[in-house]
């Protein structure tokens, strides 16, 4: 693997049974030890450490200093509210194409004047040129730091007594010191449970993770766990729930773009594709990202065509992802199906090894999430 | 008597019959499992027939016919929880029985000691 980068704690996986595959050009831990089951498990029962130092980290600042420069030269790349996001908040948000399909999506905060992204290692030199070249009037610095999420409903409860990140809500960010290491924080996370997303410095990063991990509550999770959890809560993966032919309201994203940018808004369009997903949301797309929960055990995983009816026939949709959930003890996956076919409850059918297996439409997450609104 | 594949199956000798797994080393690579499809009993298959379908955490595999023979019994325990396959792949995790068409074929598999080469 010696082409591929790696982050702060590739020396820690390896060290502490990461079994290590590529991934996004990265040497990541699929898993260690306990297994996929075993870590998604504890993650939901108690504590997990992720390491997703290969995202990217971006700082956004006006060449004037002011946010509203930036704001609004971020705006014109993404179909979101940025200038009234208050300071100290984060939102999701999406980079679209002329053509109003999904290029990234990413996360973005309001750090005074300053803005914070957090966009998909695969996606990232891409975004940053993308950045670079629309926000002309803006300094957009990619930050050589590590990435840590801590999730779980016991995230809260391994912090040190009156430390402020317990009192964060959903959403929020602040800057702060943790065990000796000054962080940028979000209270957010990719598993459907509460949790943090924790910015450290390179120097810092070993460091903390260790003290994180000393915590007998905290079990470290690999690649494969996140993906699951990520699946039960009903998060996309960029590459494989959305892209470029993907738009927001096809991928059921409609909640990402404020009132402000729709039609009527204050600030209504103005960013790559606005003709077409401004359209979509007045009128709705042909097509939906749904759940699907198959009725049998046997796991259906993306790239599973879907049918009306078990007589196979032409394709209507298909599944995008999809696998076991071990907290749902049972095959969960989300695809996309004629509009006419995603209501909660309707049955159409998935090819698996030459059958047409049952498959219900089926409302997301999967899971209860544990977000601290 | 317990003999091994080169595709990580293990058989294992009862009475007229063998009974066929997947090695420890098998169940480790393939991870935690989730989902066993077994053959009906009573057909008759090939060598190289693919037999078992087992999905893990992360993949979709089949776990093919070690010899020729008639599969005469399965193991239901193994579709109810396909975890026993991780925990106990030599005893309780086992897939089928089989009565081999050739009963002088298992005397060519692999023992421990050349099996253990190949995984090591």
């Amino acid at each position: 693997m010696t082409d591929l980068q790696q982050t702060g704690l590739a020396e820690w996986h390896r060290d502490n049974g990461g079994k290590m595959v590529p991934f996004a050009g990265y040497e990541m831990p699929v898993q260690y030890a306990p297994g996929v089951l075993k870590e998604h498990l504890h993650c939901r029962a108690s504590a997990g450490l992720f390491d997703v130092g290969h995202m990217g980290q971006v700082r956004i600042t006006a060449a004037d200093g002011n946010y509203e420069t930036a704001a609004r030269a971020l705006e014109a790349l993404i179909p979101m509210d940025v200038l009234g996001l208050g300071d100290g908040r984060q939102r999701y948000g999406l980079f679209t194409n002329d053509v109003g399909g999904i290029e990234d999506d990413l996360m973005f905060a309001r750090m005074g004047e300053a803005l914070m992204l957090v966009v998909n290692a695969a996606c990232k030199e891409a975004d940053i040129a993308r950045l670079q070249g629309g926000m002309t009037d803006c300094e957009v610095e990619v930050l050589d730091r590590g990435l840590i999420a801590l999730q779980g409903p016991l995230a809260h409860d391994i912090l040190p007594g009156g430390h402020p990140m317990r009192d964060m809500r959903f959403m929020d960010m602040i800057e702060t010191e943790l065990f000796g290491a000054a962080v940028t924080v979000s209270r957010s996370g990719y598993t459907g449970e509460d949790g943090y997303e924790i910015s450290v410095a390179q120097e810092d990063v070993v460091g903390l993770w260790s003290k994180l991990c000393a915590d007998e509550r905290v079990m470290p999770i690999g690649l494969g766990a996140r993906d699951s959890l990520r699946l039960e809560a009903g998060l996309c993966l960029y590459g494989s729930d959305l892209d470029p032919t993907t738009t927001p309201v096809e991928a059921t994203l409609n909640w990402a773009i404020q009132k402000i940018r729709r039609s009527g808004g204050a600030r209504a369009g103005g960013f790559p594709g606005a003709e077409v997903i401004l359209a979509q949301l007045d009128h709705g797309a042909d097509r939906r990202r749904v759940g699907l929960l198959p009725e049998g055990r046997a796991p259906m995983r993306g790239g599973t065509a879907l049918y009306m009816d078990d007589t196979g026939g032409t394709p209507i949709g298909q599944i995008t992802s999809g696998g076991f959930g071990p907290s749902c003890a049972a095959p969960v996956a989300m695809g996309y199906v004629p509009t006419a076919q995603a209501s909660p409850d309707t049955q159409i059918f998935a090819e698996l090894r030459g059958k047409y297996l049952p498959v219900k439409i089926a409302a997301m997450p999967f899971i209860t999430p544990g977000y601290k609104r | 008597m317990i003999k091994y594949t080169e595709e990580h199956e293990w058989l294992k000798k009862d009475g007229a019959e063998v009974i066929v797994g997947i090695t420890d080393y098998a169940q480790a690579q393939l991870g935690d499992l989730v989902f066993v499809e077994l053959p009906s009993e009573g057909i008759t298959v090939a060598k190289g027939d693919e037999v078992v379908t087992i999905e893990s955490v992360k993949a979709a595999s089949d776990i093919i016919a070690p010899l020729d023979g008639e599969i005469t019994e399965v193991n239901p325990k193994i579709v109810d929880e396909p975890s026993l396959v991780n925990e106990d792949p030599l005893e309780d995790g086992w897939f089928f029985k089989m009565r081999l068409a050739n009963p002088s074929d298992f005397d060519g598999l692999m023992d421990e000691d050349e099996y253990k080469k190949l995984t090591d």
